[in-house]
């Protein structure tokens, strides 16, 4: 089955978190009648737990939907809601190679936002037709004018006749409808060539094993058809073709332009290489598509079981999450605090904390999660005043000895940032405390748009959540990876009690040690329960401490009274007790919450 | 072989689950009745009694101790005919202890030679507060002076009295708290039950304290400066702090509660009352229906448990060492290890030991004075697995 070409309209759904994508999409199937009204469920393709608990997508999901047009023909569109998390932003630029263009949805009552920006520019990137769609027009403050005007101003684009529409109501669905099939391009191709399909993404099903997600940009893919995975030359037989409706649905074949998915008795995800070219395995394409840039992990940070018992449960979990998830990396790991468990790399922590989420409650593990890292350059004293070989450093524990470091390079990061006037001075004062270099400032109507240069490791903990508690949420945040640059940096080690407690040390600036030494030092204090003797919380560079904080005495715990002879009632006491110990982890004679690894990170700046 | 609770000896506890009034802080089985037909509840008391001693016929009854509630506002004669039906049943010893629990109200205190002459031979008198004030902020329907009355009419009846303060109460000082110990120690005879007010949930206090209304409260370092000196204070004047809030003269310790602390064997009657009692060789646990009426209507039944079950030797291992490390005096740790199956050791011992909280001298572990303020968290560092 090949579909017209000009039949055809391939695009994906971007715009910034929660401003109605997914929401719309679900519009989108029904008003095509693509799904039951009694199978409609809100958010429909955000199918897994997670994205359903926190109402977010974290996957970008495809769809067909065929649509009779008011010309009276029927079109075949394919779409692809995308994610609006930093964190996923390789799902949606990978998502946009597969495609011609994006409807970029703006919530009306919010205006363009950092991510809105980013996803431009990804569609510029990509050669894509922009359609502009202005959601949640049925809220009071709506005022489509106004982001209109916005849209036109910061990103460029004309924005004075874009549709409005309530993704919620369904007004505004079938203008949406038709503007997709008179405004975006339909796809290029030749039926008539060697088969030439993009591997757009690709996950493991129970069932059917790895399931591959294609663009078809020459040819025909047929199920029973040998193809050849261009990246590693591997052969393989299809035995099914087929489209998502977005239940899968087989198909005999797929043409140029269509999007769809085989399954080939692939056992393993990594198998599959997104980005790769897949052709014929005699006579198929001599030239390969361009590729993706593989997505890296650039957060870091241990995993280990708090029953050390489950670790080998922990290593099933991960190999099993790791599967489906060519993004998160992990190796073991083993600290004389917390036993074994692993070093694991993430895109962001919205990533590590679904990770970990998962992990929790699909394997039931109990989970101490340390410090969140980013990876350090360390290069290394050479011969004769010679820089020698770089070591890259994922876990501060294993920072070598400073006297054999020659010098150290950070990863940094280009943020932009959008606020209203009234929080820029609070938002340029917190990228000033995280050692942030501005490059541009610039302002649209009401609002500002900054662009910093910033190291990454000021930015992965917690600087998000400073960002939306300083500016009450208004403000939106956007980064890339801007290559390394060397700085003063040392690791900070934290001792409790004069015991150096590994999982808690990290790399600071030099400058900013005694800050974050005092900070820590204060926190943890907050953090462990007083003990029987008084505590000693120590941050050190070196041998050299840097701040002190002392945790005081426990000076009162006893039952008073005695009831007659009921033993059973203390017992029980005494039972609460060693459960909350449970909860947490020996370091020499001091029990430390699991929490606190975490916990005693967050700064209140 | 000699049985583990013959190390604590054998006592009998029978609660009366009656008051006049429920005061705000009080978590006890204590219930304000208007009717109360204290011949049916004799009557099961007997029942129970006969029941009990056929299990444990034969041994010697240490104490017996009448608590609550507010066992001063038992008719006298119902007293009397529980004791006397007690020695048919027991052998027990010529200096046995028989105490009751005693409100300070003028009522009660007519009370107390009829109790003697029943074979009642020592008081528990809850004064609670030596300040009027402070009475009624606890919500006590007696005053200081009735109090006192009453209790110089018990040691003129009786010749071991005993009396209770609640401390660390709301809006105290450390202050008032030693004057008011001071004239306290004038008063006692040889034995003294100290509590510092603990705010139990299920009461009004714990309500209060719940929606933040319950003030003035110390901080726990002041609660501690208090127990500190409370130590202090009464060691000096010959009182030995012998458990977490009891105090006596040598000798003069009750010892019906050494029996539990001790770990010993010990019935118990009534609604709520609990017991540990060895039968062939087996420690149980037992527990009698709380609800009064539940209970008085099961004992006439012929049985007002509602619980019992078998103590694991672990589960005895652990019993002994939560009650026995109340007292000064400590716990063996050769008793310990046979229950347990192994010794009571390792690196949170050592370091309890290393930071003077308790000592181990002659196989005896004890908790020193400074541990005994945080006794539950050594506890937990000697129990945690
Ligand atoms: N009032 C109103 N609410 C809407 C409309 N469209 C979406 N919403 C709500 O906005 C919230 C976010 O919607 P989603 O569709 O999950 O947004 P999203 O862009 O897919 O979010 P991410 O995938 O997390 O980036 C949900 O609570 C929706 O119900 C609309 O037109 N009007
Ligand atoms: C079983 S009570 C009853 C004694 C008697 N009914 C009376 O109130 O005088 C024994 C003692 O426990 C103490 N007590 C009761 N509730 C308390 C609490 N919440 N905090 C501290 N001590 C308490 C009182 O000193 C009381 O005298
Ligand atoms: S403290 Fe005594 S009088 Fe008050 S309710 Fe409790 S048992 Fe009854
Ligand atoms: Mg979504």
């Amino acid at each position: 089955m090949s579909t017209d070409l000009s039949k055809i309209r391939n695009f994906s759904i971007v715009a910034h978190i929660d401003h109605g994508k997914s929401t719309l999409a679900d519009r989108l199937i029904q008003e095509t009648g693509t799904v039951q009204d009694r199978d409609m469920k809100e958010q429909l393709l955000d199918s897994m737990d997670i994205e359903r608990e926190r109402g977010i997508t974290i996957k970008a999901n495809t769809v067909r939907i065929d649509y009779k047009a008011d010309d009276g023909e029927t079109y075949v569109l394919n779409l692809i809601d995308t994610p609006g998390h930093v964190d996923f932003a390789y799902e949606v630029s990978r998502s946009m190679r597969a495609v011609e263009g994006s409807l970029l949805v703006v919530d009306s009552s919010q205006g363009v936002e950092a991510q809105t920006l980013a996803n431009v520019y990804h569609a510029m990137e990509a050669d894509h037709e922009i359609v502009p769609v202005l959601n949640k027009i049925d809220l009071p403050a709506s005022d489509c004018d106004r982001v209109a005007e916005q849209i036109e101003d910061v990103i460029g684009i004309e924005a004075t006749g874009a549709i409005q529409v309530s993704a919620k109501t369904g007004q505004g669905i079938h203008e949406t409808l038709e503007s997709i099939v008179k405004d975006l391009p339909a796809p290029t191709g030749t039926l008539d060539a060697p088969l030439k399909a993009m591997l757009v993404d690709s996950w493991y099903d129970a069932y059917l094993g790895v399931i591959v997600l294609v663009r078809i940009m020459d040819g025909t893919l047929k199920k029973g058809q040998r193809v050849k995975f261009m990246s590693n030359d591997t052969l393989h037989s299809v035995d099914r073709v087929g489209v998502f409706r977005p239940e899968m649905e087989m198909v005999d074949s797929l043409g140029p332009g269509e999007i769809g998915f085989l399954t080939a008795s692939i056992k393993q995800v990594r198998d599959t290489r997104v980005g790769d070219t897949i052709t014929n395995d005699r006579n198929g394409t001599e030239v390969a598509l361009d590729g993706f840039k593989p997505a890296q992990p650039v957060v870091f940070c241990g995993l280990f079981p708090v029953d050390s018992a489950e670790f080998e449960d922990l290593r099933d979990a991960i190999d099993k999450l790791a599967l489906n998830d060519a993004s998160f990396s992990f190796e073991m790991e083993t600290s004389a605090a917390l036993g074994f468990g692993f070093r694991c790399g993430f895109l962001g922590l919205l990533h590590l904390e679904v990770i970990r989420d998962r992990i929790e409650r699909e394997y039931n593990i109990e989970l101490i999660t340390t410090a969140p890292s980013v990876i350090y350059h360390v290069y290394m004293k050479g011969k004769d005043n010679t820089v020698g070989e770089m070591i890259e450093l994922h876990n501060p524990a294993d920072m070598p000895d400073m006297s054999k470091v020659d010098h150290l390079q950070e990863p940094r990061i280009k943020a932009t940032i959008l606020v209203p006037d009234d929080y820029l001075g609070d938002v340029l004062k917190l990228c000033q405390d995280r050692r942030g270099i501005q490059l541009d400032l610039t302002y649209a109507g009401s609002r500002a748009m900054a662009v910093y240069d910033l190291p990454l490791n000021e930015v992965v903990f917690d600087f998000y959540d400073r960002l939306k508690s300083v500016t009450k949420g208004y403000a939106s945040f956007d980064y890339q990876m801007e290559g390394y640059r060397e700085d003063n940096l040392v690791k900070m080690s934290v001792l409790v009690n004069d015991e150096p407690v590994d999982a808690l040390s990290m790399m600071v600036h030099r400058d900013r040690a005694e800050q974050r030494g005092r900070a820590m030092c204060e926190k943890l204090k907050t953090l462990i329960p007083r003990h029987m003797f008084k505590i000693p919380i120590q941050a050190a560079i070196g041998g050299k401490v840097i701040a002190r904080e002392t945790l005081s005495a426990l000076r009162k715990d006893v039952t008073a009274k005695c009831y007659g002879g009921d033993a059973s009632r203390k017992r029980k006491l005494l039972d609460k007790q060693k459960a909350g110990k449970k909860k947490m982890r020996q370091f020499g004679r001091v029990d430390i919450p699991q929490e606190a690894f975490i916990s005693a990170l967050k700064m209140d700046d | 072989m000699a049985e583990d609770w013959q190390n604590g000896g054998f006592g009998l506890y029978i609660h009366w689950p009656f008051c006049q009034a429920k005061c705000p802080y009080c978590d006890f089985n204590s219930h304000v009745s208007r009717e109360i037909d204290q011949f049916r509840w004799l009557r099961a008391y007997l029942s129970e009694l006969d029941r009990v001693a056929a299990e444990t016929s034969g041994r010697v009854l240490n104490t017996v101790f009448f608590g609550g509630g507010t066992p001063s506002l038992m008719d006298p004669d119902v007293v009397a005919a529980i004791l006397e039906r007690v020695r048919r049943l027991w052998p027990t010893s010529n200096d046995m202890e028989i105490t009751l629990e005693a409100n300070p109200g003028s009522v009660e205190a007519g009370r107390f030679a009829a109790y003697r002459d029943g074979g009642v031979n020592r008081i528990s008198m809850g004064i609670q507060a030596l300040n009027d004030r402070d009475l009624q902020r606890l919500g006590r329907i007696h005053s200081v002076s009735e109090a006192k009355q009453a209790f110089e009419i018990a040691r003129k009846t009786f010749s071991r009295v005993s009396f209770d303060l609640i401390y660390a109460r709301q809006e105290q000082s450390l202050d008032d708290w030693q004057s008011e110990l001071k004239e306290a120690l004038s008063m006692a005879i040889d034995h003294l039950s100290l509590y510092q007010l603990t705010v139990e949930q299920g009461t009004a206090f714990g309500d209060r304290y719940n929606r933040g209304k319950l003030r003035g409260l110390p901080e726990d370092d002041l609660a501690a400066d208090m127990y500190e000196v409370t130590q202090a204070i009464c060691a000096d004047a010959g009182m030995l702090p012998y458990e977490v809030s009891n105090y006596a003269a040598i000798g003069s310790e009750s010892r019906h509660n050494q029996i539990y602390w001790r770990y010993g064997d010990y019935a118990g009657i009534g609604p709520g009352a609990h017991a540990r009692l060895t039968f062939e060789g087996k420690r149980h646990a037992i527990e009698n229906w709380r609800n009064p009426t539940k209970w008085l209507e099961t004992a006439e039944d012929g049985n007002g448990e509602n619980l019992r079950e078998a103590v694991s030797p672990e589960g005895q291992a652990t019993e002994l060492l939560l009650m026995g490390l109340r007292l000064s005096e400590g716990i063996d740790l050769a008793r310990y290890q046979t229950l347990a199956g192994k010794p009571l050791a390792g690196t949170r011992v050592e370091t309890l030991i290393d930071i003077g909280m308790i000592e181990v001298e002659n196989s005896c572990l004890r908790v020193l004075p400074q541990g005994r303020m945080v006794l539950n968290s050594v506890l937990s560092e000697l129990l945690v697995d």
